[in-house]
């Protein structure tokens, strides 16, 4: 007994540590968002404006200020434009991908047809592949269909990923066929099934791909890269790194705010992804 | 009684707005892709295997393709083990205390990189590996010299410890998911018989995550090219030589407008890939799209219920 409480307090200081290492970063932005100028360029300096010595390393700040946010507010317009189009391509693509996928998820998961297992085979390479691979299939047809250099350059490829087909599936194949018999015995056409029965049970599926599409797509760093050439086009990810060169003072308030619509989402959905991902996982 | 044909036909109907987006975006573009790669450079002459052969001569394909395997390699069973031995702890500590609220806390806060964009987070790491940052200050108090975490072979470690940090709780997810359905039953009636915590794990636990353990490496192994994120914000296009990946080279190959290597090469990658699926689909039962297999089990549970 008094084995298993010693076993039971390391594993408790095990899994305490290893949570602080997870959240870490964040606190550290977030703490140090509230610095003000001085204190930035006392404690970041060596690192990221290049001057002389070490950095220091400060939990917390001696000033806490909320300059650098007014700052950030008032006196970086292109942080707002990107901040914008990051907004518009993850909603783009998010809105795109429960549109082509649920339905699809949904046949795929509970109709039989010819070419299935070869449907299924051919999402599966999609699943495996990275961005690279279909980069240039992806120029060449936005290049035909000249949009190259605007948001549809992201959004249109984007919709059509197979992870969001991947999970869905999943968490359709778990409804239990009685629910959709007694369904079809109550008179209900296939439409009327998939709507008032798929959609529904299948929520926690759906809003977990809401989640990771717009995690993904809001990160998205490959794509826009590729595909966007015009500087105001260009989503948070990849202006950020632009802005922090040779800007401490508004590096770690620009930081947080980039992913505050990423980490409110993450947040609020905690319950549907967690589901989402588990059905996901499950066979 | 339907027929199956209007079966099907439901189900083209459902899949119609997927698959058009795939096809023109995706599957037909690639067949012309396809078709590049066997032609020259400059007019149309058919030039055969002489495109995947250049390539597969290529110094810096072959450094980045030993790159990306080596990654591959170490990661993913670095990854998979440490988020299974989270899950199996955190299942332990979970199940005896009573405050669940606390419990969903901890998980969400193990989960929480996965939503952190690689932008914000790439100047805490910049911070932390710099040759002036907090690790060289660390080492430095502690009478070590420090070094150039991100210029120099410890890169690649860089990379590995940041794939990590943002996919660890996710994978904990996916194994907590696969433990929660195990029978209760089992483990009391192997505690009966004088099993200890370790058997209960390698006798009842290993055995019946083998399912999730396929999927968990399968969602991994995507997850890892994603790590090209933080290695082209922290290093950009020409990164310390040993986390030069096949996205470095492929997005270089791009930007130089290298199409010949790049659809050689992107043939070449979905062949091997392709192959890879159907051996692994043969050998194991490779988790599929969809697929009844779950619903079988609780069918005849409900069955029986309701007859």
């Amino acid at each position: 007994m008094r084995k298993g409480k010693a076993g039971d307090v390391l594993l408790r200081i095990i899994l305490a540590v290893l949570l602080v290492i997870m959240v870490m970063p964040l606190v550290m932005l977030c703490t140090n968002s509230l610095m003000g100028k001085q204190e930035l360029l006392e404690s970041f300096g060596a690192v990221l404006s290049d001057c002389a010595g070490m950095a220091e390393f400060r939990l917390f700040p001696r000033y806490p200020t909320m300059r650098a946010y007014v700052r950030l507010l008032l006196d970086t317009p292109e942080y707002f434009t990107a901040f914008w189009n990051s907004a518009l391509l993850a909603g783009g693509v998010v809105a795109g991908q429960v549109f082509t996928a649920v339905p699809a998820a949904w046949a795929l998961a509970r109709f039989d047809f010819p070419g299935k297992a070869v449907l299924k085979f051919v999402y599966m390479l999609l699943l495996i592949l990275p961005f690279q691979v279909t980069m240039v299939s992806g120029y060449l047809v936005l290049d035909t269909l000249k949009l190259l250099d605007t948001y549809w350059a992201v959004i249109l490829p984007g919709i059509f990923s197979a992870l969001p087909l991947f999970i869905l599936s999943k968490s359709f194949s778990a409804i239990p066929k009685e629910v959709i018999e007694a369904a079809k015995i109550d008179g209900a056409g296939d439409f009327g099934i998939f709507v008032k029965i798929g959609v529904p049970l299948g929520m926690p599926g759906i809003s977990s791909v809401v989640i990771l599409g717009f995690l993904e797509y809001w990160n998205a760093v490959e794509q826009p890269l590729t595909f966007l050439k015009t500087e105001t086009l260009k989503p948070l990810s990849l202006y950020l790194p632009v802005m922090l060169k040779g800007e401490v003072q508004t590096a770690f308030a620009a930081s947080i705010v980039t992913l505050l619509p990423a980490v409110l989402l993450f947040f609020c959905g905690q319950d549907s992804l967690e589901k989402g991902i588990g059905a996901s996982g499950s066979f | 009684m339907r027929s199956r044909r209007k079966w099907s036909r439901r189900a083209w109907i459902f899949l119609l707005p997927d698959l058009l987006g795939t096809t023109g975006f995706v599957l037909i573009p690639f067949l012309d892709v396809f078709r590049r790669s066997l032609l020259q450079a400059v007019g149309d002459g058919f030039v055969g295997l002489d495109n995947y052969r250049a390539v597969l001569e290529n110094k810096a394909f072959r450094l980045a393709a030993f790159n990306t395997a080596r990654f591959m390699a170490i990661c993913l069973p670095l990854l998979l083990l440490l988020s299974l031995g989270v899950a199996v702890m955190f299942q332990n500590v979970a199940d005896k205390g009573n405050r669940k609220r606390r419990w969903k806390d901890l998980k969400a806060g193990f989960t929480l990189p996965m939503a952190i964009p690689a932008a914000s987070v790439v100047v805490f790491f910049q911070m932390l590996f710099d040759e002036k940052g907090w690790l060289n200050l660390l080492a430095g108090r502690l009478g070590f010299g420090g070094r150039d975490w991100l210029n120099g072979a410890s890169a690649f470690w860089v990379l590995v410890a940041c794939y990590i940090w943002k996919n660890l709780g996710y994978d904990m997810l996916l194994w907590l998911t696969g433990i929660a359905g195990i029978e209760k039953e089992q483990y009391e009636a192997a505690r009966v018989q004088g099993a200890g915590g370790f058997a209960c794990f390698y006798y009842i636990t290993l055995p019946q995550l083998k399912g999730t353990a396929s999927v968990t490496a399968l969602l991994s192994f995507v997850n890892a090219f994603r790590v090209f994120r933080e290695a082209y914000l922290l290093s950009g296009d020409y990164p310390h030589e040993s986390i030069y990946m096949l996205q470095h080279l492929f997005n270089n190959w791009f930007v130089n407008l290298d199409i010949q290597k790049l659809t050689a090469a992107a043939s070449l990658l979905v062949l091997v890939t392709g192959v890879f699926l159907l051996t692994a689909g043969a050998l194991f039962r490779v988790p599929g799209l969809g697929g009844t297999g779950r619903t079988g089990g609780k069918k005849t549970k409900k069955g029986r219920r309701n007859g």
